[in-house]
């Protein structure tokens, strides 16, 4: 199979990590060559950070580069709109409409863009767009908004659902799986 | 087994492999999860060491004494262990030694992009580089080999792309490795001019044997396809070029110093034109041009950043990836943390317009609107040196308003002997260390001051207090961050004496509690749209058109928003 890319964006601390975990667990089990690349070590909350994913017969490159990707599943509505360039003409875009601003906004030196849903459309008009976190609020616990959006992932992926099931169940603790699988299958009735 | 591993995480699988005991680090983005991962097997001795060079040393003494030992830092550690570096090399080793450094072109989380192939050149070391977890694995099996069998210490180079990407591996059984004899060989392991003189004989030597067998090392291997176009790569940028141009000749160069002399000159015979692809500086490409072939490179190429597939393909083939241009955004940078201890001290350094030499750390960010509290950023320690550097050049009125900053970590790194020079040569700095009890940047690793090892076990805590009175500092206050009133009593006081002072300010870095308290939110009906709240810089308060906020997600519940709001609009939920 030739390579797919996954480009996975958010603002540091919001969970895009286990993401990144439960592809590589997932794609693994499925017998890809996988490759994942994302910047460790900054401890401080609050950046753009960004996690490429690459899964194929066999994988060169560990990055997502411009105009190559076939996902993208951003964490929050202006890193969508960051990243978006990265889609390949086809590419299919799954959007937490959270908005967080950054510290730029924040001391007024820009305004945090209001139209971000038109120049997404504009570049994506299939983007599922949607508040995970009302989701997750929903569910009960803020943190598994990341788990409703690998849902969404999931859905436009074409894996039988009992595959991701068993990645979730080796990523997340015992503890909090329960909720994890109700935020997944939330995701997953999505669309 | 089959295994998804982080590139660092496989060179400590590698080590562990390898029959390595004994495991040595100061942390360094991108390197640190190696030695954390080192940590985590029993057979490994592994230690935070307060700096690279001792780090070095340590590892050195583990080698001569008979173990093989690894050790790992990032490309400006390098600089700090340059010293026993240069040295080892002529030394040689007992049990295998191998130093692995993590270069980091495009700077994500470093303060130059320097490239540590140089120090390979200039020290006589072979450097290995691989390309993927799986050779980052086994090269470090094959670096311990080297090492014993030509007597040298080994480097491994990396860079993020391979640090921190991770690809799929095989798993091995850790080797039989005793312990090597120890004996004592002062022809070999006293430098002194003498014997350093015949050794450094043995170093060309070995250099020419190891140039010479590097023409059939396994891990230099070629691969013929289309010979309109051959490629001479390493590490990362192989990756990309196999993904731009898969049909072209390889060269794929698996040891990069020295470099295999007869290869180069037979591919190169091969393919009608030949593309050296390399990120930073043309190490490979002046080398290869030195012996008369005509190679296309940094003419190219640019020696800042990384390369990518797209800009290999462009390049090369001159196929421009059709891509729509990024959007304008608002930039985001990281930020300190909500609830970051190092917010106080710098909220009330800005109120007192005080000038700062700043250092490394989480704290370098708050050169950055709005706190803007420091004025320069060199190296680690650096803070210290160059505010008594400041005060010798413009004298004491200046230096009453001038503090140094520097983090817990970065003191025990590399502070304390510029604080000895202030004593020695009677300077009057005032040095302020932010002691949130952990080093914070690189992601939270125990130090000599936190009273753990990296293994996790419980020692006695640098006395920081005590120890820089023995430095002969005789005013030495500690605060707390967060009780601005006293912070900007102490630093007042402290900056007008005539006798060097330092401020310790302690405060554990608000990631290290599990447990938050209650977010807090603003009253609409109090608030007075002031905005002095927002001068903290903390992220998890905004101004919204209709009024300040706090953003509950971010929020940690610190109250230090609580303290600087003079018309007590900001509450705690439920209070
Ligand atoms: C020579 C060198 N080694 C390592 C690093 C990586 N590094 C940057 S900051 C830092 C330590 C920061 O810890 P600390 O001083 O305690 O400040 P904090 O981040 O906790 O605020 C390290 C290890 C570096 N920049 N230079
Ligand atoms: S990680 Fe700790 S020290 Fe660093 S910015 Fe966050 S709270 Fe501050």
């Amino acid at each position: 199979m030739d390579t797919r890319s996954i480009l996975i964006v958010g603002v540091g601390g919001q969970g895009t990590l286990l993401a990144s975990r439960v592809l590589g667990s997932l794609f693994v089990d499925l017998g890809y060559d996988v490759k994942i690349s994302e910047v460790h070590g900054m401890a401080q909350r609050g950046g753009s950070v960004v996690t490429h994913v690459r899964y194929g017969t066999k994988v060169f490159s560990p990055l997502v580069e411009p105009g190559t990707a076939d996902i993208l599943l951003a964490f929050e509505k202006m890193e969508a709109l960051r990243w978006i360039h990265f889609l390949k003409e086809q590419g299919r875009a799954i959007i937490n409409s959270q908005e967080i601003e950054p510290m730029s906004v924040i001391m007024g030196a820009y305004e945090y863009p209001k139209d971000l849903e038109d120049k997404i459309r504009k570049v994506c008009p299939g983007a599922v767009l949607f508040d995970a976190l009302a989701v997750a609020k929903e569910l009960g616990n803020i943190k598994v908004a990341n788990m409703v959006l690998i849902g969404v992932l999931a859905r436009l992926l074409d894996i039988a659902p009992q595959m991701w099931e068993k990645a979730i169940k080796t990523v997340v603790p015992p503890k909090t799986l329960e909720i994890n699988l109700r935020a997944f299958h939330r995701g997953y009735n999505w669309i | 087994m089959k295994r998804l591993m982080l590139g660092n995480e496989a060179i400590a699988r590698g080590a562990y492999e390898a029959g390595v005991r004994v495991a040595t680090a100061y942390p360094g983005t991108p390197s640190t999860e190696i030695t954390e991962f080192a940590a985590k097997y029993d057979e490994i001795y592994a230690e935070w060491s307060p700096n690279e060079k001792v780090a070095l040393e340590v590892a050195i003494g583990a080698s001569f004494a008979g173990a093989r030992a690894m050790v790992a830092m990032k490309h400006v550690g390098l600089n700090v262990a340059a010293d026993p570096l240069f040295t080892v090399s002529y030394t040689g080793v007992n049990a295998g030694l191998v130093i692995v450094v993590a270069d980091d072109p495009g700077m994500h989380s470093s303060q130059n992009e320097q490239d540590s192939r140089y120090y390979a050149r200039a020290s006589q070391v072979p450097m290995l580089e691989p390309a993927d977890s799986q050779e980052a694995l086994d090269f470090v099996k094959l670096a311990f080999e080297l090492s014993e069998k030509y007597d040298t210490p080994v480097l491994i180079r990396l860079t993020t792309r391979v640090a921190h990407s991770q690809s799929i591996v095989t798993l091995g059984q850790r080797a039989h490795v005793p312990l090597k004899e120890y004996k004592k060989l002062p022809d070999k392991n006293v430098m002194m001019p003498a014997m350093a003189r015949k050794r450094h004989v043995e170093v060309e030597r070995r250099m020419k044997a190891l140039a010479e067998a590097a023409n059939d090392l396994w891990i230099n291997r070629v691969e013929m396809g289309d010979t309109s176009i051959g490629i001479i790569a390493s590490g990362i940028t192989y990756q990309y070029a196999k993904e731009a141009l898969p049909n072209a000749s390889f060269l794929k160069l698996g040891m990069i110093n020295p470099l295999p002399r007869r290869l180069i000159e037979s591919f190169a015979s091969k393919v009608r034109k030949l593309c050296v692809l390399e990120e930073l500086e043309p190490v490979l490409e002046e080398q290869i041009k030195s012996w008369g072939i005509p190679v296309i490179g940094k003419e190219i190429f640019p020696v800042q950043g990384e390369l990518s597939a797209n800009m290999i393909l462009e390049k090369i083939a001159g196929k421009a990836p059709d891509v729509r241009p990024a959007q304008d955004l608002p930039p985001r940078p990281p930020v300190m943390c909500p609830g970051c201890p190092h917010r106080g001290i710098y909220y009330v350094m800005k109120k007192l317009r005080l000038h700062a030499t700043g250092d490394i750390g989480c704290y370098t960010l708050g050169a950055l609107p709005p706190l803007e509290a420091i004025d320069t950023c060199v190296c680690m320690g650096a803070s210290v040196g160059m505010a008594h550097g400041m005060e010798k050049a413009r004298g004491k009125d200046f230096s009453r308003r001038l503090v140094a900053v520097i983090g817990d970590s970065t003191f025990i790194h590399s502070g304390i002997t510029g604080l000895i020079d202030i004593v020695y040569n009677q300077g009057a700095s005032t040095v302020v260390i932010l002691d949130n009890s952990t080093t914070g940047m690189t992601g939270h690793q125990d130090h000599p001051g936190t009273g753990r090892t990296i293994k996790g076990e419980a020692v006695p805590p640098l006395n920081l207090v005590n120890l820089i009175k023995a430095i002969g500092i005789e005013h030495v206050r500690v605060v707390d961050p967060f009780d601005l009133e006293e912070v900007e009593k102490v630093l007042k006081e402290e900056t007008q004496r005539e006798e060097p002072s330092v401020v310790i300010a302690q405060r554990p870095c608000a990631l290290l509690s599990k447990e938050m308290k209650a977010p807090l939110s603003i009253d609409e009906d109090i608030c007075r749209l002031c905005g002095v709240c927002l001068r903290l810089g903390c992220p998890a308060i905004e101004k919204k058109p209709d009024g300040m906020h706090i953003n509950q997600a971010l929020c940690n519940g610190c109250g230090l928003c609580i303290k600087v709001c003079k018309f007590g609009a900001i509450r705690r939920a439920g209070e």
